[in-house]
């Protein structure tokens, strides 16, 4: 399907940049965009979104190259109080220009997780964290690929989520919860997706796990949106069977950014409103915390927690924000007794998936990152917790603390 | 069908009135949500606390004015709330201010007296309370020689037009230019805040200035000394330059404002209350005159907040919560409810005089005597939402978004009015 697909989704495209008339210039996503208040690289979200919007013609050049630096976090349209899409604005004409301009090899390989993860997880993980560790090696893959010799990297994990999970019966309840793990559960950090069931499992649910791929995501945001569309369309119909003919059965996930994907993204930046399979799969996805928050509301969840007596830092990544749910993980670690959090006011911490690991952006998104570095350190916690992975990594590359997901003070205060 | 949180109150809107509201709730042991479409009004407000500036003629005492002015306005949210409410309210920001995380950070002034502080242009402006780091560009009193500085790096600010508006207004005033490297043309205040935030960039900034300076002059410059610390870095530029040193607010976005979010948006937070930004409200279901919940635009699908009270702070038309559609029709847009102070359909919805009193100025969403907005009994209103006033022409925004905002968290906790079966 084509960006100027025809339908719901094309009528949507022209409402969401339509918006643009909306804007009063008032200046409030300029405080808040992470990338421009650090880089003059980047003029703004409201220079190159509503702004610049007015000059992109079809079929003529892009006016404006500056837009590629948007990492794409999508603050700027959460901030909005005109309700302007400005994120998705850029976002389409990030994807434009970047049809005019070409596509780096690196953008193909590096937004593919499915294909890194064979590559490099299971029985060849040690040798493969080897060549990620290893200096000359970088170098190399900075000089060929673009991608910085610094950029934080993840070790592969020996075990595949998935693999795990086919061992582990999940108890028949009858209230069945489809676990959607992502890719930086399934080759980067199983034990995540381990707690996460332990957790539902907990709760009274019988945990499903159908077998799944990348969400398109970190092709997305590279501006590969046909490529991006295959492959969340991919997702959606294998998730779809588990939620069709049964209204009660609702797909949930820990990858923060990944469940935004399939509940938002997809559907408005990738103009994929027309299509029935993600669209159901979109309403009845949830993020974990918000999840676990609703059911506290109503009674449900467990709370017999013991204590956790730590300090931790919790950061809010923007993707989270991106949920427009607030912030549930800070209301799930109200229910633990003797954890101390102090909840940063960093906006982000650079990374925005695949943005910083690029060679000519890694200096932007650490200058962006620095804000919530500095908090870190000067919290004095001894951990932090983020809902998203990849921020985990920059914040573990750039802070040295050990960076978990908010669930993790939960399977413990349970003591599962 | 997705499930839905229950809260004591919801408030909606992040402007000063729904998070004084929300702070004000959380601090009184309420679980309350605070609902924003987008980041609020205070970015885009000078950051001081004006309760009435003109009556219409310039007042001095807005705590001496407040009484008469509400009995010659009786629909002005003034005159529903009472001096001592307004009094009240303004003396409970300064304390939070205080209490807040920015570090030594207060407000001096209260209701005994306006200053007249200098805006970017060079005008003057009452204000009944401000941050101490604007407080000595008072021109109420003799304020004897003023220094303006500008910097080529902010296209905000003039130095040289305030000063001659200054002069104009009896203020012996010159300016200076000071250079300030910096590595883009689009420079705003926020952005130089951040420098100054830095101890050895502020200090070599200020070495610059003093060469500038004559041995009597007051300094003012564009409100951008430091986000995360402007107590440190106003004080410690007075220390270097040996003078009174005053912020003049800028255009938007205002650095000044944005440290009363971040001031209120922490005491919220620190009271246990939530804060959901992106969160449009795009219905309300209602049991008769009561509505029980509203929906948010969330990801993938819509989200439900219910509560026995709502709290209405999500402004006028200048934040788009009232409308003037283009048939001429005005609308309340989170509830659809009744407004007060619309122009009947054969007056004039404008006037020529573009800074003269609008037809359409005093428009706001109906209320009794209590600010419960007319046929939503569990909806108090607050704020720019309110009718009666003109904020913009009497310099009172602040202390209506403070009093009203503190008002309705207190109606709430006090369960005051609550028909039967309404917890609070």
């Amino acid at each position: 399907m084509s960006a100027e697909a025809a339908g719901v989704g094309g009528v949507l495209e022209e409402l969401m940049r339509g918006s643009l008339d909306h804007c009063v210039k008032c200046t409030i996503c300029e405080t808040q965009c992470p990338v421009s208040n650090v880089s003059p690289l980047f003029p703004g979200p409201k220079y190159a979104g509503p702004q610049s919007e007015r000059y992109r013609v079809a079929g003529e050049p892009s006016v404006d190259h500056s837009v590629d630096y948007c990492s794409g976090c999508g603050i700027c349209s959460m901030s909005c109080p005109q309700g302007v899409k400005i994120a998705e604005i850029n976002s389409q004409a990030r994807n434009k220009l970047k049809q005019q301009k070409g596509f780096p090899l690196r953008d193909r390989i590096i937004t593919r997780p499915t294909w890194l993860g064979r590559a490099g997880g299971g029985p060849v993980a040690p040798l493969a964290n080897l060549t990620i560790d290893f200096k000359p090696f970088r170098i190399i893959g900075e000089k060929v690929l673009k991608v910085h010799r610094d950029a934080p990297a993840p070790e592969f994990a020996r075990r595949r989520f998935s693999r795990w999970f086919k061992d582990h019966p999940s108890p028949a309840t009858g209230r069945r919860i489809v676990y959607f793990h992502g890719c930086g559960t399934e080759y980067y950090e199983p034990w995540e997706g381990e707690k996460v069931v332990a957790i539902l499992e907990h709760n009274g649910f019988e945990v499903v796990v159908p077998k799944q791929d990348c969400c398109g995501l970190p092709l997305q945001s590279s501006g590969l949106f046909d490529d991006a569309r295959k492959v969340v369309l991919r997702l959606a119909r294998a998730l779809v069977p588990y939620v069709r003919d049964d209204p009660n059965t609702i797909i949930v996930g820990n990858a923060t950014s990944c469940t935004l994907m399939l509940k938002r993204e997809a559907r408005e930046i990738l103009s994929l409103e027309d299509d029935p399979d993600l669209k159901l799969v979109s309403e009845r996805t949830y993020d974990i915390c918000e999840l676990l928050l609703e059911m506290n509301d109503r009674g449900e969840l467990k709370t017999d927690f013991k204590p956790v007596n730590e300090h931790i830092f919790y950061h809010a990544p923007c993707q989270q924000q991106g949920h427009w749910i607030g912030k549930p993980a800070l209301e799930l670690f109200a229910l633990i007794p003797g954890l101390e959090v102090t909840e940063g006011n960093a906006r982000c911490c650079g990374i925005a998936g695949t943005y910083g690991l690029k060679v000519e952006k890694y200096d932007i998104a650490m200058a962006v990152g620095a804000d919530l570095f500095g908090q870190v350190r000067e919290s004095g916690a001894a951990e932090v917790a983020c809902d998203s992975e990849t921020c985990r990594w920059q914040i573990s590359h750039a802070t040295g603390s050990k960076a978990v997901h908010p669930i993790d003070y939960l399977h413990r205060a349970y003591g599962l | 069908m997705r499930g839905e949180l229950h809260y004591d109150a919801v408030v909606i809107g992040a402007g000063t009135a729904g998070l004084v509201a929300g702070v004000r709730l959380a601090e009184g042991g309420a679980r309350v949500c605070v609902l924003s479409k987008g980041v609020g009004s205070t970015h885009l407000a000078p950051g001081t606390i004006d309760v009435l500036g003109y009556g219409p003629g310039r007042v001095s005492s807005p705590g001496a004015a407040l009484e008469e002015f509400a009995a010659a306005h009786p629909e002005h949210p003034y005159a529903l709330l009472g001096a001592d409410a307004v009094a009240e309210a303004v003396r409970w920001f300064g304390e939070c201010v205080a209490a807040g995380p920015l570090a030594g950070y207060r407000y001096v002034g209260g209701l005994e007296h306006n200053v007249l502080l200098p805006t970017a242009v060079g005008a003057l402006r009452p204000s009944a309370l401000v941050p101490e780091t604007m407080a000595a560009g008072d021109a109420s009193s003799a304020l004897g020689h003023v220094c303006l500085v500008g910097t080529r790096a902010l296209r905000d600010f003039h130095a040289s037009l305030c000063a001659s508006n200054l002069a104009r207004a009896g203020v012996t005033a010159r300016s200076v230019e000071v250079e300030i490297e910096t590595d883009r043309a689009d420079q705003n205040a926020l952005g130089l805040s951040r420098q100054f935030d830095d101890p050895a960039w502020r200090a070599a900034f200020a070495a610059r200035l003093a060469l500038k300076l004559q041995a009597d002059e007051r300094v003012g410059l564009p409100a951008m000394l430091g986000i995360r610390d402007p107590h440190g870095v106003w004080s410690d530029l007075e220390h270097r330059l040996g003078r009174p040193v005053f912020e003049i607010p800028t255009l938007p976005p205002s650095v000044p404002g944005m440290r009363v979010y971040e001031i209120l948006r922490s005491a919220l937070r620190r009271a246990g209350g939530r804060l959901v930004l992106g969160a449009e409200v795009v219905s309300a279901e209602r049991s008769g005159s009561r509505v029980v919940s509203v929906a948010t635009r969330s990801a993938g699908h819509d989200a439900r907040y219910a509560a026995p009270w709502f709290v209405l702070a999500a402004g006028g038309f200048g934040s788009g919560a009232i409308e003037l559609d283009s048939r001429w029709a005005t609308h309340e847009r989170v509830f659809g409810l009744p407004l007060q102070g619309v122009p009947a359909v054969d007056q004039p919805r404008f006037v020529g005089d573009y800074l003269a009193e609008q037809p359409m100025a005093r428009v706001g969403v109906a209320v009794d005597s209590q600010l419960r907005a007319t046929g939503a009994e569990n909806v108090l209103v607050a704020g720019a939402a309110l009718p009666g006033a003109v904020p913009w022409r009497e310099g009172s925004g602040e202390g209506i978004a403070l009093a009203s905002g503190s008002h309705a968290a207190q109606m709430v906790l006090a369960g005051a009015g609550a028909p039967a079966g309404a917890a609070a």
